[in-house]
C-alpha cells in the first residue's frame, strides 16, 4: 500500500531561497519520539521471512547491493575484480542476479568503468571530499565533476555536518544544489552521516533538507564513523521519503550503508521498506544497501536455499 | 510485491490431553457431579479439550483444601521459603514459555507474536517480582509485620488468561495467602498447565487450586463463606454483582473492570509514533484489553493528517492465523464476543458514524473481525460510551486541551488514558486532570510488574502490581 494523499501537491522549491524559510520549515516537521521509533524498528525486526519469501528477498537484496570498496589500499586490480563480481556474483549459478552498483573512490572509477561498460550495473563514486567533507566547495565540486567525467553515473556526496549542526541550513542546501548541478545526468545520493547527527529529529530534518535541495537518494552513512546504518535511522528516513512524495509528488530513494553484514539484517531492512513505504520502493532504483561483506552472506544463503547445502565461505570469492 | 510466506509456530511443543480435571489439593480430580464443557480454538472452532465443570461441592473441596494449606503450611511458612517456591515457579514458566505461549494462542486466539513477546515475559516477570517481596513485607509500608488475609477467591477473564493469573496468584502467594482461582470458561488451558507447573515446583498441596467452569462456578466461589478475599477482573456488570454479594461480609474485595480509555493526540505530537501508539492501543490483542485506547481524541488541526497515516498503517496489519509468527491481529475469542462487537459496530453505523476498515481477507472458519475505525463520532454515540472490547476505534476531535480533558473524563470508566505531545509541561497538566488510574505519555499499553495498575470510578478499585499490589492481600 502506498500513500494515497488527498492533499494538494505543494511547491517547496522556494524554501531554499531564505535561511529563515528553511529553518521554519525544517523545525515545523513533526518530531520523532526516540523510544517509539526504536520500538517500531525492533518490532518489524521480529518478522519471520521463510522459504519462498526468503528466496525472493535474497535476490532482491543482491540486486540492491552497492558493492563497495573505499580503502586507501584499493588498487586497479582489486576494483576490477570487484566489478567482475558485481556482474556475476555467483559464477556457478547464472540465475543469480547482478548487483545494483559498484561504489569506489573517484581515482578508481576508470578501471571499474572498463569492466562495467555496456552492463546494467551502475557505477557509483563517492565525491565531495569523502568522508569528512572538509574541503573548500570548489574542490568538492571538482571532485564530483572528475568522477562523472571518468564514467560514474551515481555520485555519493557527504553533507557539511558542521554547518548542519550549527544551524546554517542554507549553506548545506546550497552545497547540495551545487553538487547536483555538477553531477549533470548522474544520480546524486546525499550522505547524511546520521551517526554524527545525534538525534532522530536531526535525521528527519537533514533528510528533508537533502530532498528539498534535489538529492535523488538519501543515504545514512559513510561507513567511516563508529555508528553507521541502523534500523531506526532508516525508518525515520523512509518516513521522510514517503512524506516528501506525498507532499511534492517526487520519489526519492534510500540507502542504508555500513554495518549491514548478514542476510538476516538485509531482510529486516526489506521488511521495513515493505511496511513503511510499500512496494514502490522495493526496487534497486529506490533502495540500495551500501555494503561489502553482505554480498557473500547473501550468496551463501542463496546457495543454501537452492541446493539445501550450506557451503562454507571458501566457496565464495573474497574481495 | 513482497509476500511473506506462512511462518507457523509449531504446535508440537504442546501436549494437549483430551480432557482435564479440576486442580484441588495438589491433584487433578474429577468433578463431583461429572459436568464438563469444551474449550475450542477460536481461530478454527476446533475442540481443544474437554474441561471439568466445578459445581458447588467442588468449590467446597477447593476452599477447604486452600484453608488447610493456609493454616498448616503456607501461612506459617517463613517468607524466604515462600519466595523459594515463587522463584522456582518463575523459572519454570521461563523454561516452558514456548509451550505456554503456543497454548495461549491456541486457546485464546491471540497472535503468537504477542503471547511470546508480551504475555509470557510479563508472566515470568510478575512471579520474579513478587517472589522478591515475600521476605520483605515488613518494608512494604504496611507495618513491620503485616499478616496475610487467608483464602483468596480469584476470578479472571479470557483476554490475558495466564497474565491475569500471574497478576492474581503471584502477590497473593507472596503475601502468604492461599488461592482458589477460576479461569474464564473459554480460556482455561494455560491455567491448567500452570497447575502442572505448581506440581513440578513441588508447591505444597492446596496452596493453589484451580476450578474451571462458567458463571455459576464463579458465583459459588465468590459467595463461599470460607473465602476471606475476593479478587475479580472482568466486566463492570459482573463486578457490580460481586460487590453486592460481598457487601456485609468480612471479605475484602478488589475489582478491575471495564474501560473506555481516551488516547489523546495533540498537534505537536510525534505523528508517526503516535500512529503506532494508536494502533497498539486499540488493535493489540484484538482490542480485548480493558485499558484499550478505544477513543481516539485528536486535535482538529491535525486530524486529517493523523487519520490518513492511521489508515495507511492499518493497511499493513496482518490479520489471520494466530500461530503465524507474522500475524498482528488474531481471532476474536468467542462467538458471543464477536456478536457483541458486531452489534455495537452496527449501532455505530446506524447512529451516523462513518465506518472504515482496510481491505483484508478473513478466514472462513473461526471468529474474526477486521480492524475498524469510526470517524465522525460524538460523545452521544454508543460506540463512544460503551466498552466494545474489540478491534474498533472511535475517533473524536477536540480544539483545546481543556476540551480534551472534558471529553476524556466524560465516561463512567477511568482505567487508563494516553497523551501524545512533545510538550512535557502539557503532559503533567493533563495527567493531573485525567481521572484514570494509568496515564501513558507518548506510549500506550506499557506494563511492568513494578507499576501499580487499577481504575477510577466504574473501572474498579484496588491496585495490582508494584508495592501497592500487596495491599489487597495483606490484613491492613
Amino acid at each position: 500500500m502506498t500513500a494515497t494523499t488527498t492533499s494538494a501537491r505543494s511547491d517547496l522549491s522556494e524554501l531554499g531561497r531564505s535561511e529563515t524559510a528553511l529553518r521554519t520549515f525544517l523545525h515545523g516537521l513533526p518530531g520523532v519520539d526516540q523510544v517509539g521509533a526504536e520500538q517500531r524498528a525492533a518490532q518489524l525486526g521480529t518478522r519471520s521471512i521463510k522459504t519462498t519469501a526468503k528466496a525472493q528477498a535474497i535476490d532482491l537484496a543482491i540486486r540492491m547491493v552497492d558493492l563497495t570498496t573505499l580503502e586507501g589500499a584499493d588498487t586497479p586490480g582489486k576494483v576490477r575484480a570487484l566489478a567482475a563480481k558485481a556482474l556475476r556474483p555467483d559464477p556457478a549459478d547464472p540465475s543469480c542476479p547482478h548487483v545494483g552498483a559498484v561504489c569506489v573512490y573517484p581515482a578508481m572509477v576508470p578501471y571499474v568503468a572498463e569492466v562495467l561498460r555496456g552492463s546494467a550495473v551502475h557505477l557509483a563514486s563517492v565525491a565531495t571530499a569523502f568522508p569528512s567533507g572538509q574541503a573548500p566547495l570548489e574542490i568538492k565540486l571538482a571532485d564530483t565533476r572528475a568522477a562523472v567525467a571518468a564514467g560514474a553515473d551515481e555520485i555519493d556526496m557527504v553533507i557539511n555536518r558542521g554547518a548542519f549542526l550549527a544551524g546554517r541550513y542554507s549553506e548545506v542546501y546550497d552545497e547540495i544544489v551545487a553538487t547536483k548541478e555538477a553531477c549533470g545526468d548522474a544520480h546524486l545520493k546525499v550522505i547524511l552521516e546520521t551517526g554524527e547527527l545525534a538525534t532522530y529529529d536531526n535525521v528527519r530534518r537533514a533528510s528533508w533538507l537533502a530532498m528539498l535541495a534535489g538529492g535523488d537518494f538519501i543515504k545514512t552513512s559513510t561507513g567511516k564513523v563508529p555508528v553507521a546504518a541502523t534500523l531506526p535511522v532508516t525508518l525515520v528516513m523512509l518516513e521522510a521519503v514517503r512524506d516528501f512524495r506525498a507532499a511534492t509528488g517526487r520519489q526519492v530513494g534510500v540507502k542504508p550503508a555500513g554495518g549491514i553484514k548478514t542476510t538476516k539484517d538485509a531482510i529486516k531492512y526489506l521488511v521495513m521498506v515493505n511496511e513503511t513505504v510499500g512496494a514502490d520502493w522495493l526496487d534497486p532504483d529506490w533502495f540500495r544497501f551500501g555494503a561489502s561483506s553482505l554480498l557473500n552472506d547473501l550468496l551463501m544463503q542463496r546457495t543454501k536455499l537452492t541446493t539445501g547445502v550450506y557451503s562454507g565461505p571458501d566457496y565464495f570469492t573474497l574481495d | 510485491m513482497f509476500e511473506y510466506a506462512p511462518a507457523p509456530e509449531s504446535r508440537s511443543v504442546v501436549d494437549l490431553k483430551p480432557s482435564y480435571g479440576l486442580f484441588i489439593d495438589g491433584k487433578f480430580v474429577d468433578p463431583t457431579d461429572g459436568g464438563s464443557f469444551k474449550s475450542i480454538n477460536p481461530a478454527s472452532e476446533e475442540v481443544l479439550a474437554e474441561i471439568a465443570e466445578a459445581g458447588a461441592q467442588d468449590v467446597e473441596r477447593a476452599v477447604s483444601a486452600a484453608r488447610k494449606a493456609y493454616d498448616k503450611v503456607w501461612g506459617p511458612m517463613p517468607g524466604r521459603d515462600r519466595a523459594k517456591y515463587l522463584y522456582r515457579i518463575a523459572r519454570l514458566i521461563q523454561e516452558r514459555s514456548r509451550e505456554l505461549a503456543v497454548l495461549e494462542s491456541l486457546d485464546n486466539g491471540k497472535p503468537i507474536r504477542e503471547s511470546r513477546d508480551v504475555d509470557l515475559p510479563l508472566v515470568a516477570a510478575h512471579f520474579f517480582y513478587y517472589a522478591g517481596w515475600a521476605d520483605k513485607l515488613g518494608h512494604a509500608g504496611f507495618g513491620s509485620n503485616p499478616q496475610p488475609i487467608g483464602v483468596a477467591a480469584q476470578v479472571i477473564p479470557w483476554n490475558f488468561p495466564l497474565l491475569m493469573l500471574a497478576w492474581k496468584i503471584a502477590p497473593a502467594l507472596a503475601a502468604g495467602n492461599t488461592v482458589v482461582l477460576k479461569p474464564a470458561e473459554t480460556t482455561p488451558l494455560t491455567a491448567l498447565l500452570f497447575a502442572e507447573i505448581c506440581q513440578q515446583a513441588d508447591l505444597p498441596a492446596g496452596v493453589v487450586n484451580i476450578v474451571t467452569g462458567a458463571g455459576d462456578t464463579g458465583r459459588a466461589l465468590v459467595e463461599h463463606p470460607g473465602v476471606d478475599k475476593v479478587a475479580f477482573t472482568g466486566s463492570t456488570e459482573v463486578g457490580r454483582a460481586i460487590a453486592r454479594s460481598v457487601a456485609g461480609t468480612r471479605k475484602k474485595l478488589t475489582l478491575e473492570l471495564g474501560g473506555k480509555a481516551a488516547n489523546i493526540v495533540f498537534d505537536d505530537a510525534p505523528i508517526d509514533q503516535a500512529v503506532e501508539g494508536i494502533v497498539n492501543g486499540i488493535f493489540f490483542n484484538q482490542g480485548h484489553v480493558c485499558c484499550a485506547g478505544s477513543r481516539l481524541l485528536v486535535q482538529e488541526n491535525v486530524a486529517d493528517r493523523v487519520l490518513e497515516s492511521l489508515k495507511r498503517r492499518m493497511a499493513h496489519l496482518r490479520v489471520g492465523d494466530p500461530l503465524d509468527k507474522n500475524t498482528d491481529v488474531g481471532a476474536i475469542n468467542s462467538a458471543a464476543q464477536l456478536e457483541r462487537i458486531r452489534e455495537l459496530s452496527d449501532a455505530g453505523s446506524a447512529e451516523g458514524a462513518e465506518r472504515w476498515s482496510p481491505p483484508c481477507e478473513l478466514p472462513d472458519r473461526g471468529f474474526w473481525f477486521a480492524p475498524t475505525i469510526f470517524t465522525g463520532v460524538t460523545q452521544a454515540h454508543r460506540i463512544a460510551r460503551e466498552e466494545i472490547f474489540g478491534p474498533v476505534l472511535s475517533v473524536l476531535t477536540f480544539r483545546t486541551p481543556a476540551e480534551a480533558v472534558e471529553k476524556a473524563n466524560n465516561t463512567p470508566y477511568g482505567l487508563s488514558a494516553g497523551i501524545w505531545t512533545d510538550k512535557g509541561s502539557r503532559i503533567l497538566w493533563m495527567a493531573d486532570r485525567l481521572r484514570a488510574g494509568v496515564v501513558w505519555a507518548n506510549t500506550f499499553n506499557k506494563f511492568d510488574p513494578t507499576s501499580p495498575f487499577g481504575g477510577y470510578k466504574e473501572s474498579g478499585y484496588g491496585r495490582e502490581g508494584g508495592r501497592h499490589g500487596l495491599e489487597g492481600y495483606l490484613n491492613v
